[in-house]
């Protein structure tokens, strides 16, 4: 059997609109691309510059997408409760952190359990949300519209409505960077979560699953998988990855604030796995395009920070390469350059006969 | 339809007696029905509500009920229902302006007495007897003139606002737009909204540091951002607080901001004052002496921390 | 006949589609106060004529006559068909649920803006005061059972003051109570003048309650004849195209089916009953053996098999897989039992359109694998490559998308990837619909190398020659019910023909 290489043609939207900035911000202002190796003020040297910002705020980004592009392969919809669950997990994190006090001098429990209680608790809402798609069959977005809703005052319950604070210096490093170290944690954080998520892909037939029950639920079902199942899982496998975004969230300042925190989140994740070519309306996904998608959202937001584009407009600009991808993958369009594709092949065809 | 006129003639009488039999059961303790915000809604919102529930108990003298919700109509209904209730004082923070007067009316027939707190509304001012509020373009002033004792050279102000139109945005972002309007050495680095949310703020402290600007002020209209900001700096080894090259502004007064204050971190904290109590409680005895009020907006005390001057006292205190 | 009593003439009607001439010269004449059967197998041209009447399609050649006008009419849509006077109600309720009854009746059809809705529950409830329905004007729909729906959705039609009433499968998701009243209502209607094309495949139904019935074969019409001088096996015989006498059996020389020898029973049922509405039946097959469902369409065989799969919820009845009780209630349990099933519908139950032909052949086995035992690339290639071989499939290469290929290409992959599982039974539910001829015979001939190599194989074809062909054992279906079981001498169009139009 021969391998044959194919370049996967769903990456090029991802690259394109990657080359597209660079060239961009290279006519504009090529300092955009400096990077510095300074000290920061704990002495420790970390790198800064505007890519650095990038992946460091783009691997939160990327994590949730990973579990977006599932969910959305396997449902056909999105889960818009993102944002707030997150505010739900990180209010966990302070609170196993903080205990009954909220400005603890010490922690009042390692890091690794307060995550792990997290996660569960993420997975037991991703569950929530799952168990209303997959087996009361309600269309995704308006399931997750319930913790969309209440989520973020469940976060503020969690913690009595006060706002914890840790002064705990390493606990920090989630979110920031470990001494010595000069690369955002985020990013290897990030690189992580790709890595299992690679394996799992690789090591079991999640993908084949979940891409089958999205494109034809009726015929995986008689070829013995359990849908319901199959979309299930996937909302815990997004809780999961919620529970990682959670922790960097709050790790980044130490704190909470219920109301704002992650906010709008999950527009950004949903559009980075329609930006890495990934049909919102489920079926087959690739998940590295979805992965580069988050990354070219953070490098448009850092982009139009860069040009001081006031930070209420960025939704605006947003919406444009919405706009710009929905009007490209419609049908209608895609059969107009194929047609026009065709013409001048065929032009060009006749020019050579000559 | 005779007939439902009659019942309901005897609805009303019975309301009146109830009412009645409220007021006449006089066990010493002045009724009063709070109608405030959900305290879920912020900090200042939380402290605010404790600093109600703290001041309004029995051992104080008062039987106090609350209602809370952030939409009018709810409040409107509450205030309705304390009305009927037979409150002697109805202390109120609405979530709107506007819509006010009927109720406010029928208060004022029933012999209820209404002190607002914190928000203003559109009504008559003969329909209540106090407005408590705070002053938000005064913090800024406060905030603003601190700055200029500072003496710099050259103000290089990045100045992170609140959700845009919010009237602490309003009034905190005005003192120091006319400031910077009518100085030339003072300079806006930029001028963003971070909504609030630490995070933006830390993104864009962090674009501008990326950027290579140069800056020496931090002017966060709430805790919050100033926190988000101060996070950017430290990454960028930029040092901050009393002496260090950038000054750190931030309001509302948190316990754990006015802590960074003690410490030296940041420079400046304006206060929102969130203890309204205290003033609604001095207007009440005041009435209940038989006494009028002269002036019915009271506007309250809001001080600014500096770090050179703060104590562990004013900390504890002032601090929610 | 009297001429003036015909309420609906078509002429010589014409309608091709690419690469089907779905309708070739078809006449149709509908009277007065009639009830008149329209039947034929799949793919007859049933529903082609209907919707050219109701102006879905329209004709290529052809003229349509109404009575009242005296020249042919032109109908180009749904909306001047009933202007005309022509109403259609279709299998699938196509009303809101969420409103009322009354609100149905008069959806979209004033022309002014502003509606006197006292006016209209009153004119409603007479309407459906007259006509004997059991439902309130202002009741909602959806709280009335589904056959009063389908009333009301007639007594929206009849309002419409039509002449001609189309029952496109009225009552295939009634039950007989409900069925019982519809027929009331539809002979009413007949009282009272209307013309009622039926379109059904119970026979029962159609001699309970119709007057005529014409017959269409291939897009071709067959005939038209009166009730009382069709015989139920003339009527089955018509429809699938066989003369009773032409019985040339082609059967060859397989093996006949002995019913004395037990020994070998691969998967047996008995009393199996599924949610899918079929009466519990019983079942077997020995190993080697080629047995299959026939009846007419609808008539439940592809539920019998779908419930030996567990494709549908179980209700009832037990099985026994080489003598051993086992439960199957779940697809993946029947797999794990290596029985292994060919949807009917390709398209919506078999193919995984967007995935590759890879993927598509290895699914099934990679499923009964596990979850965490995902194949390798390289393997899933060896596979796909060895039956993309095996069976000839004609694919650009084993990453093309399943949805790119030719329908028999397709049925093939399919085949693949059960074949691939390595079943003992083998359940084919008309693997040969609407694929080409070559494809066809491949597949039977597969089928017959297949069992004579041991596996045990349930045929199920709406073609009856490729049943003779292939099965040695027929199991007879009417109306959801077994209703007999041919093999050895039985096993002749004659007797197949006879044992599904029973009654007589």
């Amino acid at each position: 059997m021969k391998k044959k290489f194919t370049f996967n043609k769903q990456l090029l939207i991802p690259l394109a609109a990657i080359l597209l900035l660079t060239v961009f911000n290279l006519i504009a202002d090529p300092s955009f691309f400096a990077i510095k190796l300074d000290q920061n003020s704990a002495g420790d040297p970390v790198l800064s510059g505007n890519l650095i910002t990038i992946l460091d705020y783009g691997s939160e980004l990327a994590i949730l997408a990973i579990g977006m592009t599932l969910v959305t392969a396997a449902t056909g919809g999105q889960d818009i409760s993102v944002g707030a669950t997150i505010a739900i997990a990180g209010s966990v994190i302070l609170r196993v952190l903080c205990g009954t006090d909220s400005r603890p001098e010490t922690l009042q429990a390692p890091v690794i359990v307060a995550f792990l209680v997290a996660c569960v608790v993420s997975m037991v809402f991703g569950a929530f949300n799952g168990v209303l798609v997959a087996h009361f069959k309600i269309q995704p977005m308006v399931a997750t519209l319930i913790l969309f809703t209440a989520g973020r005052s469940i976060a503020a319950w969690i913690n009595n409505n006060e706002l914890p604070v840790i002064s705990e210096p390493s606990f920090a490093y989630y979110g920031n960077f470990i001494p010595g170290i000069p690369v955002p944690t985020p990013f290897f954080i990030a690189i992580i979560c790709m890595i299992i998520t690679a394996l799992v892909l690789r090591f079991t037939t999640l993908g084949l699953y979940t891409q089958s029950v999205g494109i034809n639920e009726n015929s995986s079902k008689l070829n013995g998988i359990n849908p319901v199942f199959v979309k299930f899982i996937t909302f815990v496998i997004l809780g999961l990855c919620v529970a990682v975004c959670g922790l960097i969230k709050v790790s980044r300042i130490s704190t909470i604030n219920y109301s704002v925190i992650a906010k709008d989140i999950e527009m950004d994740a949903i559009l980075a796995v329609a930006l890495g070519g990934n049909a919102l309306s489920g079926g087959k996904f690739n998940m590295t395009a979805s992965i580069l998608g988050a990354y070219v959202i953070q490098y448009l937001t850092t982009t139009l920070y860069k040009f001081q584009v006031q930070s209420t407009a960025l939704p605006a600009y947003k919406a444009v390469v919405v706009i710009i991808l929905v009007v490209a993958s419609a049908p209608v369009v895609r059969e107009w350059v194929a047609g026009v594709w065709k013409k001048r092949k065929a032009k060009h065809q006749v020019k050579e006969a000559n | 339809m005779k007939k439902r006129i009659l019942a309901l003639l005897m609805a009303m009488v019975m309301v009146f007696a109830m009412a009645a039999c409220g007021k006449g059961e006089d066990d010493g303790l002045i009724k009063v029905g709070i109608i405030n915000n959900d305290p879920n809604e912020s900090g200042y919102r939380t402290a605010n509500d404790a600093d109600m529930k703290k001041m309004f108990t029995e051992a104080n003298g008062y039987s106090a009920s609350f209602a809370y919700s952030l939409k009018n109509d709810e409040q409107i209904q509450a205030a309705q229902k304390f009305i009927q209730d037979g409150v002697d004082y109805l202390l109120l923070s609405a979530a709107g302006t506007a819509g006010w007067d009927s109720v406010l009316k029928e208060a004022q027939e029933a012999g209820v007495q209404v002190i607002l707190f914190d928000r203003t509304i559109d009504a008559d001012p003969s329909l209540y007897v106090a407005s408590i509020v705070s002053d938000m373009a005064k913090e800024g002033q406060t905030a603003v003139d601190w700055l200029k004792g500072q003496d710099l050279a050259e103000y290089n102000v990045i100045h992170l606002q609140g959700v845009m139109g919010s009237a602490a945005q309003i009034g905190r972002s005005g003192a120091l737009d006319a400031e910077v309007a009518a100085n030339a050495n003072w300079n806006l680095v930029t001028q963003q909204t971070a909504e609030w949310s630490a995070e933006k703020a830390q993104q864009i402290v962090q674009s501008v540091i990326d950027a290579g600007t140069s800056f020496n002020v931090i002017y966060a209209e709430n805790d919050d951002m100033a926190k988000g900001a101060v996070a950017a700096l430290d990454k960028a080894n930029i040092s901050h607080g009393v002496g260090k090259d950038v000054i750190i502004m931030g309001f509302d007064c948190n316990k754990w901001a006015l802590q960074e204050l003690l410490a030296k971190n940041w420079n400046y904290d304006g206060q929102c004052n969130p203890f309204q109590a205290g003033y609604i409680d001095e207007i009440i005895k005041k009435l209940e002496a038989g006494e009028t009020i002269t002036e019915k907006t009271i506007i309250m005390d809001e001080k600014g921390f500096d770090a050179n001057t703060i104590t562990e006292e004013d900390v504890n205190n002032y601090g929610i | 006949m009297k001429d003036e009593n015909i309420v609906l003439k078509m002429r010589n009607i014409h309608k091709s589609f690419p690469g089907v001439r779905a309708l070739q010269g078809v006449d149709f004449t509908l009277c007065e106060g009639e009830i008149h059967a329209l039947m034929g197998e799949n793919g007859a041209g049933k529903s082609t004529l209907i919707k050219v009447l109701t102006g879905v399609y329209t004709k290529d050649e052809g003229d349509i006559f109404i009575k009242g006008t005296e020249k042919a009419v032109a109908i180009r849509s749904p909306q001047e068909a009933q202007k005309v006077g022509i109403s259609t109600v279709y299998q699938e309720i196509t009303l809101c649920p969420n409103l009322s009854v009354a609100e149905n009746m008069y959806i979209g059809r004033g022309s002014s803006m502003v509606q006197n809705w006292k006016k209209m529950n009153a004119d409603a409830d007479k309407i459906l005061q007259s006509l004997d329905i059991p439902a309130k004007a202002t009741q909602q729909l959806a709280s009335c059972s589904l056959a009063v729906q389908q009333m009301v959705a007639i007594a929206r039609a009849v309002d419409m003051e039509c002449k001609v009433l189309i029952l496109d499968e009225p009552t295939s998701s009634l039950d007989e109570q409900e069925v019982e009243k519809l027929f009331k209502l539809m002979r009413d209607l007949k009282k009272k003048g209307v013309g009622i094309i039926f379109v059904t495949h119970f026979l029962d139904q159609v001699y309970e309650v119709c007057d005529k019935i014409t017959v269409l074969r291939d897009g071709q019409l067959v005939g038209e004849y009166e009730i009382e001088n069709l015989p139920r096996v003339q009527l089955v015989s018509k429809m699938l195209g066989k003369d009773l006498d032409d019985m040339a059996d082609i059967k060859g020389e397989q093996e006949v089916y002995d019913k004395e020898d037990a020994s070998e029973l691969v998967f047996e049922a008995e009393g199996l009953v599924s949610d899918a509405g079929i009466k519990p039946f019983n079942f077997n097959i020995k190993k080697g053996e080629v047995n299959g469902f026939t009846g007419l369409l609808g008539s439940g065989r592809s539920e019998c098999v779908r419930a030996i799969f567990g494709a549908d919820r179980v209700v009832g009845g037990t099985v026994k897989k080489n003598g051993k009780t086992v439960k199957i209630t779940k697809p993946i349990e029947a797999m794990k039992n290596g029985i292994a099933y060919l949807p009917e519908d390709r398209k919506r139950d078999g193919i995984v359109g967007d995935l590759s032909v890879r993927e598509n052949i290895v699914l099934a086995l990679q499923v009964k694998k596990g979850f965490f035992k995902p194949f390798t690339k390289a393997e899933a290639y060896k596979f796909a490559d060895e039956y993309i071989k095996l069976l000839g499939i004609k694919t650009a290469s084993a990453d093309t998308p399943i949805k790119s290929l030719s329908g028999g290409n397709q049925q093939k992959v399919i085949v693949a990837r059960w074949l691939l599982t390595h079943p003992e039974y083998l359940i084919l539910d008309e693997p040969t619909r609407g694929i080409d001829i070559g494809t066809k015979i491949d597949i039977q001939k597969l089928v017959l190398k297949l069992a004579s190599e041991g596996m045990s194989i349930t045929f199920i074809s709406s073609e009856t020659d490729e049943m003779l062909r292939t099965c040695s054992r027929l199991v007879v279906m009417r109306d959801r019910k077994v209703v007999g079981e041919l093999s050895g001498e039985d096993l002749t169009q004659n007797m197949i023909m006879n044992t599904i139009a029973g009654g007589e």
